[in-house]
């Protein structure tokens, strides 16, 4: 027996053998086909790669040294991230406060863009100045924009909401709102979730437009009677690789919220009140100049993120994998 | 235009007046701000620090627009410098951003070369990274390939976006292959399919990405920052500062505001300009499938 399945076990060595020669070939060639393809990916991935995914790989790298920037990188194995999970409070309270924002401003700042983007869609006139007044919150430059609020919430007198409030009786005396810890986070909230019908609303409208008329008539000979039945069965259906841009857009957001946090609340803000794990990050980036340990809480905040993405994909992904 | 008389053309309709009632509403508190911001800038100064603060400008006047263009002149370089440096800086990215991006979506989403989905994984993990610790890394970079004062610096980094692929990836994919394969057996190339087919049926896609991209590199106030030096490399954000002087400072009050208003205009413009293109009922709709 065993004479005979010798020879035929080598001969399937020889083939298995042959056969990836073969898939090699095949997979070369289908390259060789899809060589126009490369050259259009070929610009974005060039600088992509350069500027993009070397740093990070190299940040990567640097949460697991001490490095001031002066003095080389010295390797400390996973130090960083033993003393942000173990000793680190400040770090937890900006994870707390990130959480919360997270959880209030991704869901509702999504929906929100939608329906209103819907909404508009909807009218036939005046289209464009109803997204203008939208829109115009994520015109104006974060710089410029936080003038304006602090001076609706500045916490003496002439703040115009504390102005308000006191004339309509409701408070006594001015009250700060961005320095108490009770409404610090509320007030970042807000403001926040005020600039942000911005990007992702401009993207569903774009995907709204994108979706055929035809469709509509479709469904209407289909037995679609109202407005939100079409929302249903045709409109939100064909949205999907929209759904799933602005999502992954409000993770990323509302995970890394820095920049009004900081124009509002101050860094450090009052208490900590208003700190985040990105603005955590930048303490230790540009004050503090410990790169190693900034970059650990960059990769922390990376598998946060990433996990968060992941679920998006599951719920929006229109071809199974990405 | 059936299909808009089929919607809509139902008579008087209640909840459409709902809707265009809160919209409305909704409108007008959405750009309170920005008409408040328009007020500020052309406020005496006895206006601008009364009290109790009032919203709208009673007596108008230009002077904060003069401040601004005396205080900076007595700067080491002329205004218009910054402006011409904002201006070649903000157009160079958008168009190469569009660009790039559209032609590596099209590939990804349509042509499905071996690797190209591992390549759309890292776009995406890539954008989920907290860009201010790449900062640093990425300055190596910039500084080895001897790029650091130059307008490379201020435009490359902004080119790759991965937003910008993800989002043109989104929408090309929702182009129906049976276009391209009509266009392909129409003999024609690639390129020309790009150009003539992908592009116009995109063209929500694109315009969204050039609002984007033309608001953030206007606005952008980091990256001159740390890539420039010498003050004739740098751009309207940081020439404004200098003007600020921070936040709640009092000194040129009246000018910060003015200079806020005229960094404004232009993004108001180019978003004026583009959303025509983004919201415009499908023309295309024809060659839709």
């Amino acid at each position: 027996m065993e004479q005979v399945t010798r020879p035929s076990a080598r001969v399937e060595t020889a083939l298995a053998g042959l056969r990836m020669v073969v898939k090699a070939g095949s997979w070369w060639r289908e390259v060789r086909r899809h060589r126009v393809s490369y050259v259009f990916m070929a610009p974005f991935m060039t600088v992509f790669f350069g500027l993009t995914v070397a740093p990070v790989v190299v940040a990567v790298y640097l949460s697991f040294t001490y490095f001031n920037m002066l003095e080389p990188a010295r390797w400390v194995g996973w130090a960083n991230y033993r003393s942000l999970l173990l000793d680190d409070d400040v770090f937890l309270i900006g994870v707390k406060n990130t959480l919360l924002f997270a959880f209030i401003y991704g869901p509702v700042s999504f929906f929100s863009s939608f329906t209103l983007a819907w909404l508009i869609n909807q009218l036939s006139r005046l289209r464009s100045l109803y997204t203008l007044s939208m829109y115009a919150p994520s015109i104006v430059s974060g710089i410029a924009i936080s003038v304006v609020w602090l001076y609706f919430l500045a916490g003496d007198r002439y703040g115009l909401l504390n102005h308000l409030l006191m004339r309509l009786g409701v408070l006594d005396e001015p009250f700060l709102w961005l320095r108490d810890p009770r409404t610090t986070m509320p007030s970042i909230i807000i403001v926040a979730l005020w600039m942000s019908l911005g990007n992702q609303f401009l993207v569903f409208l774009a995907g709204l437009q994108n979706v055929d008329p035809q469709l509509y008539e479709a469904a209407a000979i289909d037995g679609v009677r109202s407005r939100i039945q079409e929302l249903w069965f045709v409109t939100i259906p064909m949205m999907k690789p929209q759904f799933l841009f602005a999502s992954i857009n409000a993770v990323v957001a509302s995970l890394s919220v820095f920049d009004i946090a900081v124009a509002l609340a101050g860094l450090p803000s009052y208490l900590y009140a208003g700190h985040t794990i990105v603005t955590h990050l930048y303490d230790y980036a540009f004050i503090r100049f410990e790169m190693g340990y900034a970059a650990a809480i960059a990769v922390l905040l990376f598998l946060l993120t990433f996990a968060t993405g992941r679920l998006a994909f599951r719920m929006f992904s229109t071809h199974g994998a990405y | 235009m059936a299909v808009e008389a089929r919607r809509y053309g139902r008579g008087i309709d209640f909840g459409r007046a709902g809707i265009i009632l809160f919209l409305t509403l909704l409108a007008a508190f959405m750009s309170l701000p920005l008409v408040f911001m328009v007020n500020q800038a052309f406020k005496p100064v006895e206006e601008l620090f009364l009290f109790p603060p009032r919203f709208f400008v009673r007596h108008p006047t230009l002077r904060n627009f003069q401040e601004l263009l005396i205080s900076t002149n007595t700067m080491l370089v002329p205004f218009t410098r910054y402006l011409f440096n904002s201006v070649l800086v903000t157009t160079a990215s958008v168009a190469l951003t569009v660009l790039s991006a559209s032609l590596a979506a099209y590939a990804i989403a349509k042509h499905r070369a071996p690797g190209s989905a591992l390549l759309f994984t890292l776009v995406i993990s890539a954008l989920m990274f907290a860009p201010h610790v790449t900062q640093i890394p990425r300055y190596m970079i910039v500084n080895s390939l001897g790029l650091i004062d130059t307008y490379w610096a201020l435009i490359l980094p902004a080119l790759a976006a991965p937003y910008g692929l993800f989002l043109m990836k989104q929408f090309i994919e929702q182009v129906p292959d049976a276009l391209l394969e009509a266009a392909r057996a129409d003999g024609a190339s690639e390129w020309r399919i790009f150009w003539s087919v992908i592009m116009p049926t995109a063209r929500p896609a694109w315009a969204t990405l050039t609002i984007l991209t033309f608001i953030a590199t206007w606005n952008d106030f980091f990256t001159p920052l740390i890539f420039t030096q010498s003050e004739v490399m740098k751009t309207l954000p940081l020439a404004l500062i200098t003007v600020y002087g921070g936040p709640g400072q009092v000194a040129r009050y009246g000018a910060s505001q003015a200079a806020t208003f005229l960094m404004t205009v232009p993004t108001i413009a180019i978003f004026i300009l583009m959303q025509r293109r983004v919201i415009q009922t499908m023309i295309y709709s024809g060659i839709k499938s």
